[in-house]
């Protein structure tokens, strides 16, 4: 036994440094798109003055949510102002935002295909369980060499790590949903794109939600780790009072942090369930619109009695005009 | 016979790696469970045709194959072997389009937990089928309203189909089954996941609409009564195997074999069984031309105290009582026709027995059955009515009666010591009552 060894790890770093050398151009085209993206959100977010920001990220709790969100929304962001992290939150957050976006657009089209193929599934899911179960600093190695450091490396291993929640709890929501419901729609003749999206994808879609919030969830902890191979953002503060032991600057970025999660995750978790949160400003809404729909016929009706009575009244004042 | 709506036939259907294999297996001779190791065998060599405007129910337990059967029938399922003709067009190995467009309409479905779409309101459930065929928005929510108010479900359209209760839900379900406008409907248990007094309604229900609509209906039921009250033929399944097709009276008194004899034991008879199953002819009948002298002949004959009167045609006219013709006769009157009383009661022969008891109570004389026109066909006795509430296929043969009491005189005679003289007691004369 003794000197013999496997050289796995050294197979893929060749595999890799030809990848390198041969999808040269792809690499940089994905380098110029994710940094593109990223950096012009992060710049997008800081040109909003901050007040009307933490307005706008409140409304967007209370829209989901409630107004006990929203509130709780403005004083945590107003406590980031406050720690002088919101460029640095801005930056991770754009960064957890544009991963959440690939992952998803990978995760969700992969989650249908394994619920409608055995052998996708089949195939896809020891593949899943690769990626969820690899160290996700490992992901960082290959990640600087094709994209160098920044912001890039940092997107393409958190896509890579948070991926596999998405794709699961898809194919999940759509195994589950009533096989005799699909049954229904195969039985009035809807063509398998029809069921997809008429019947399978609303019916899995609190299931689907689920795996998005885990994807930004997943994301989130992968960006703290994103500042190791220089994204900027809190991850990046993170590290530096790491490497330097300045507990400080580590417990308030990692306060931001925090905070950014819970309001990431209560908001997609309010977006799966609809249902549960009637006092949010889109169910209020959709009250209102139910209600006004109900309502319609017999206001009309009434307002077409209106207009008929003042037409009388106008003709019988018009009436002594005529016989004087 | 015009064409049948749906024709099925020499039908497998086997799940498993090779079910030709097992099909091969099966038409050589073995038997189900012989195969169990190489697939399951869920449908072995059905034949049956439907014809339109009937309600066929396909009846058995569990496990029997019967749901296997309906999913064919829509193509849900693809049969393993034999041919599948629905109004003339096959749809055994045609493409997925073609059953597509076949499914869209020809054939709506009904399922067991209503397979409502939660996330739609009951009218766009309603309209689901004709969204799919591409009918304009306007025309659809009009025709979904039309169909609800039809199920007695008007002004409901707006709500979710949470909202509403298992009864209603179904309603929906059958709603949105009849908005497809097909000729042809297969309903899957559709009423076993209701509680009993709405399953019963909505049974009543099905019949009515049934009336007015004359659908081709496939019912699927494990319930024979519900099987006997909806079925105008029923195919009895066991074990994948179609082991009798016939209309209810026919399963009830002549059943194929013990497994469907045991099966319709506990069926409830008097609703099934009509007055034309278990009458039997007309004994005591006397022609209107007939003078006293002969009705009196007839009812001593029959051991009977009145007698029924028919017209030339044999229409029933009325009864003539043992009395009155003793008195006629007595004055030498030749007509009966001053004596007739009207018949006191007389059932249609396609009267189930459930409504036969009150009137078989205050008949005087076996019951008078009579067809359409008014023709006496037959008489039901009241020991007839009881037994044909027994089981088995003895129920509607002739049953020897009781025999007539001894005559109080006699059993006074009997208990004061007395000897009794052989043969003075009427104990062997019969009667019919």
């Amino acid at each position: 036994m003794d000197g013999f060894r496997i050289p796995l790890g050294t197979w893929v770093e060749d595999a890799v440094a030809w990848l390198r050398d041969n999808l040269d151009a792809l690499f940089d085209v994905i380098t110029v798109v994710v940094r593109f993206l990223v950096n012009g959100l992060t710049d997008g977010l800081l040109a909003i003055p901050i007040p009307l920001a933490i307005l706008l990220f409140a409304l967007i709790g209370w829209a989901v949510r409630s107004w006990q969100m929203a509130l709780g929304t403005a004083l945590t962001f107003t406590l980031i102002v406050a720690m002088d992290l919101w460029e640095a939150s801005m930056q991770t957050l754009s960064l957890v935002l544009i991963a959440t976006l690939v992952a998803v657009a990978i995760a969700i089209p992969l989650g249908i295909w394994s619920a409608r193929n055995d052998t996708v599934r089949a195939i896809l899911k020891p593949v899943l369980d690769f990626m969820q179960t690899m160290p996700g600093f490992v992901y960082l190695i290959p990640a600087i060499t094709f994209f160098s450091i920044g912001v890039v490396p940092g997107v393409v291993a958190t896509v890579i790590f948070a991926l596999p929640p998405g794709v699961r709890l898809t194919e999940l929501g759509i195994r589950g949903v009533d096989a005799e419901t699909v049954e229904a729609g195969n039985a009035f003749g809807a063509k398998p794109g029809q069921i997809l999206r008429g019947i399978q994808l609303p019916l899995a879609m609190p299931t689907i939600m689920a795996g998005v919030n885990q994807v930004i969830m997943l994301a989130l902890s992968m960006a703290v780790l994103a500042g190791i191979v220089g994204a900027d953002g809190l991850g990046k503060l993170v590290v530096q009072s790491v490497s330097t032991a300045r507990l400080a600057i580590g417990v308030e970025a990692g306060l931001a942090v925090v905070i950014i999660a819970v309001y990431l995750d209560r908001v997609t978790a309010a977006l799966g369930t609809p249902a549960d949160h009637p006092s949010s400003l889109i169910g209020i809404a959709a009250r209102r619109r139910a209600a006004a729909r109900t309502a319609q016929p017999a206001a009309a009706q009434t307002r077409g009695n209106q207009t008929q009575a003042k037409e009388n009244d106008a003709s019988s004042m018009r009436q002594p005009v005529k016989t004087g | 016979m015009t064409a049948p709506a749906i024709r099925v036939e020499h039908v497998y259907k086997v799940f498993g790696r090779h079910p030709e294999r097992v099909v091969e297996r099966l038409r050589a001779g073995a038997t189900r469970t012989e195969v169990a190791d190489a697939g399951t065998a869920a449908v072995i060599d059905a034949s049956f045709d439907v014809h339109p405007g009937e309600i066929f129910v396909i009846m058995g337990l569990s496990g029997s194959g019967k749901s296997t059967v309906i999913r064919m029938l829509n193509g849900l399922h693809d049969a393993t072997a034999g041919t599948i003709t629905v109004q003339g067009e096959p749809i055994t190995g045609v493409g997925a389009s073609r059953l597509r467009s076949i499914r869209r309409d020809r054939i709506a479905m009904v399922f067991q937990h209503f397979a409502l779409l939660p996330h739609r309101t009951v009218a766009d459930n309603v309209a689901y089928p004709l969204e799919l065929r591409g009918v304009a928005k306007d025309a659809r929510r009009a025709k979904a309203e039309e169909i609800l108010e039809l199920v007695g479900l008007g002004g409901w359209g707006d709500k979710l189909p949470s909202a509403l209760s298992g009864g209603m839900q179904q309603r929906v379900g059958i709603a949105r089954a009849l908005a497809a406008d097909t000729d042809i409907l297969l309903m899957d248990e559709a009423f076993s996941a209701l509680d009993p007094l709405i399953r019963r309604e909505m049974q009543e229900q099905l019949l009515e609409l049934q009336q007015k609509l004359r659908k081709t209906i496939v019912f699927i039921t494990h319930d024979l009564n519900e099987a006997m009250l909806l079925g105008d033929r029923i195919a009895v399944m066991r074990d994948g195997r179609i082991v009798q097709v016939g209309t209810p009276e026919d399963i009830l008194t002549d059943p194929a074999n013990d497994y469907v004899e045991q099966f319709v034991q506990d069926v409830d008879r008097a609703r099934v069984l009509t007055a034309a199953n278990v009458m039997e002819r007309p004994r005591p009948v006397v022609s209107e031309t007939a003078g006293p002298r002969t009705a009196l002949r007839q009812m001593r004959d029959s051991y009977t105290s009145a007698a029924y009167v028919v017209g030339r045609d044999r229409t029933l006219i009325g009864m003539i009582t043992d009395r009155d013709a003793v008195k006629l006769a007595r004055s030498g009157e030749v007509s009966m026709a001053p004596v007739l009383r009207p018949v006191p009661q007389s059932v249609r022969q396609d009267e189930i027995l459930m409504n036969l008891f009150v009137p078989a109570v205050e008949s005087p004389l076996p019951l008078a059955v009579t067809d359409d026109d008014g023709h006496l066909v037959g008489v039901i006795p009241r020991v007839t009515l009881l037994a044909a509430l027994g089981p088995g296929p003895g129920a509607t043969e002739e049953i020897p009666v009781q025999p007539q009491p001894i005559p109080v005189s006699v059993i006074d005679e009997v208990l004061a010591g007395g000897e009794t003289p052989p043969g003075s007691g009427p104990s062997d004369r019969e009667a019919v009552l």
